[in-house]
């Protein structure tokens, strides 16, 4: 049934309701390749963790399915769960135990025989093998996120969550996290976070998702996306300050910064034509000169922002 | 099945013990001495001989079915309640186990602790009294069920439990009294009507009649149904235990 062509996850109307009638997902339908790096973004409350958690087992759907690498996550649970490794957002750790016996644990708890060798891997990669001895109580907070981590690699998964992976980490630790994330899709793990730091996707994500209301409202190649949604503006250094914008250049819809030093033109880079040149033209026809000129990119948290302000 | 997952569970448990050695076998040794010293020595002495033995060797099995049965209680609940407390539940639920392999891997733990509690308590009465075991392997049935049932019944009570109180309410107000009330320490034809019949409604005199009988062989009601209520309560157990599992009670959404 599983096949390399075949997608690694695939959710199929999968719908939510908890005790009390809320309904945290709605007619979720989602694919997800091997080897992917795929972001969910979204508000406080709005169903990333949920969805996680029901493709982890933590938490039962109402309705809908979902496959991982063919596998049905109820039926085939133990196939699922064994290539699954998740990293909470919680730092939920056994704080009496030591970080070498409680990775130890998590790899014979997801059916593997004990190995020294591997979990000694997975700690040097991480850092933590110093620590191995170390009760995780000891530990500081970006210590126990890696163990976490540790402990999520502990049975080779081929599929890797991470719910929040640098919430409340230091900058240091994120790009580190980062890294990790990086060699693991090196070695072909498909990894699946969620996250609320847009520069966390920008940075890492192959797709991005968007969730609100417990909707997936954008799931798309983030650098189509940025390139799709993304809005580009030529911004003009004026030599001499403008008191309003001339009347001939008024279809272009400038906008006037800076006490009339600063022209921005805001175009769509997906277009035929930007209109840049024909600006050009009608600038030096209306005697407009300019000191300098530069572009910027809408980042993908505008488009976030924007999207969820839609959604809502 | 998944042996390594089952393994993992019971290891981590026992290796529990291990760092609260004092809590789990100390002090439940000091507690039964006291007993012996109180009950079997000072007050014993003074106590004719019940059933033609002594005192002191009438309270074993009452001492020891107390101690099996609130051990086994305690660290079955505690070893699933801890996981649900602290949010480390969350590795169990997304792990490739079965629910009948977690049982075997928290109330394995619990019952193999209850037991060996269990012959620590026999190895300290011998300190103190002259013990006498009419049939050993029939008195290893009755710790084994009755370690196993109720390390099931603490089990369903620490995934009932969503607080540190419900935990230990019924272990203190539900069966520590029905442990006095159940013969452990006199013989129930000792008490007046009604007393002695509704004695009878009590499940732990038949725990403690079926283990006084394979250590001496006198019992208040016959072996076989005390065999069969403590078959028929584990049993019970296991049903509620998969009940909770299937439904997802108190551990999935």
């Amino acid at each position: 049934m599983n096949s390399d062509e075949k997608p690694i996850l695939r959710i199929n109307g999968l719908n939510k309701f908890y005790s009390g009638g809320f309904q945290a997902l709605k007619d979720i339908n989602l694919e997800i390749e091997k080897g992917e790096i795929v972001a969910l973004l979204g508000p406080n409350g709005a169903g990333k963790t949920t969805l996680i958690s029901v493709i982890c087992g933590i938490v039962n759907p109402s309705s809908g399915t979902v496959h991982v690498d063919g596998y049905d996550i109820i039926k085939d649970f133990r196939k699922t769960r064994s290539i699954i490794g998740l990293v909470p957002q919680e730092l939920t750790t056994d704080s009496f135990e030591t970080v070498f016996n409680t990775v130890s644990f998590s790899r014979g708890l997801f059916g593997k025989p004990p190995s020294a060798a591997y979990v000694e891997k997975v700690l040097r990669s991480l850092s933590l093998w110093d620590k191995k001895d170390n009760m995780i109580m000891t530990l500081s907070g970006g210590m126990k996120r890696r163990v976490l981590i540790a402990k999520a690699l502990s049975h080779e998964p081929t599929v890797l969550f991470l719910d929040e992976p640098t919430a409340g980490v230091d900058v240091s630790l994120r790009k580190d996290m980062w890294a990790i994330v990086r060699e693991l899709k090196a070695e072909g793990v498909t990894i699946i976070l969620t996250t609320h730091y847009i520069e966390e996707a920008e940075e890492i994500a192959d797709r991005v998702g968007v969730i609100n209301n417990g909707e997936i409202i954008l799931m798309e190649d983030k650098d189509k996306l940025m390139a799709k949604l993304g809005k580009k503006q030529l911004i003009l250094d004026l030599r001499d300050q403008l008191s309003a914008v001339p009347q001939g250049l008024v279809d272009y819809n400038l906008e006037l910064r800076e006490d009339g030093m600063q022209l921005v033109y805001t175009f769509n880079t997906q277009g035929d034509r930007t209109g840049i040149t024909s600006l050009m033209d009608d600038l030096k026809l209306a005697g407009i000169a300019f000191r300098d000129l530069n572009t910027t990119q809408s980042s993908l948290e505008e488009i976030f922002v924007n999207l969820v302000e839609e959604s809502s | 099945m998944n042996i390594y997952g089952i393994m993992a569970i019971y290891k981590f448990e026992m290796a529990r013990t291990k760092r609260t050695l004092v809590q789990s076998i100390v002090a439940p040794v000091i507690t039964t001495s006291l007993y012996f010293i109180v009950f079997g020595a000072a007050i014993g002495s003074r106590i004719d001989q019940v059933g033609g033995i002594s005192y002191g060797a009438f309270i074993v099995p009452g001492l020891i079915m107390l101690n099996l049965l609130t051990h086994s209680i305690s660290n079955a609940s505690f070893g699933i309640y801890f996981p649900k407390f602290v949010g480390t539940v969350y590795e169990m639920l997304s792990a490739p186990v079965s629910t009948l392999e977690v049982v075997l891997g928290y109330v394995g733990a619990a019952a193999s602790k209850a037991v060996i509690l269990g012959i620590i308590i026999l190895i300290t009465a011998s300190f103190f009294i002259d013990l006498q075991i009419a049939h050993p392997i029939m008195m290893m049935v009755f710790i084994l069920l009755t370690a196993l049932s109720f390390s099931l019944f603490g089990f369903i009570l620490g995934i009932w439990a969503d607080n540190f109180e419900k935990l230990s309410v019924v272990p203190m107000l539900v069966v520590t009294p029905l442990v006095f009330l159940g013969g452990s320490f006199y013989s129930t034809d000792m008490l007046p009507e009604p007393w002695q019949t509704i004695s009878h409604f009590n499940p732990v005199l038949y725990l403690v009649s079926g283990l006084r009988w394979s250590f001496y062989e006198i019992s208040e009601v016959s072996v076989m149904l005390s065999l069969t209520s403590i078959l028929v309560f584990m049993f019970a157990c296991l049903g509620v235990v998969y009940y909770l599992f299937k439904t997802g009670y108190k551990l999935r959404s």
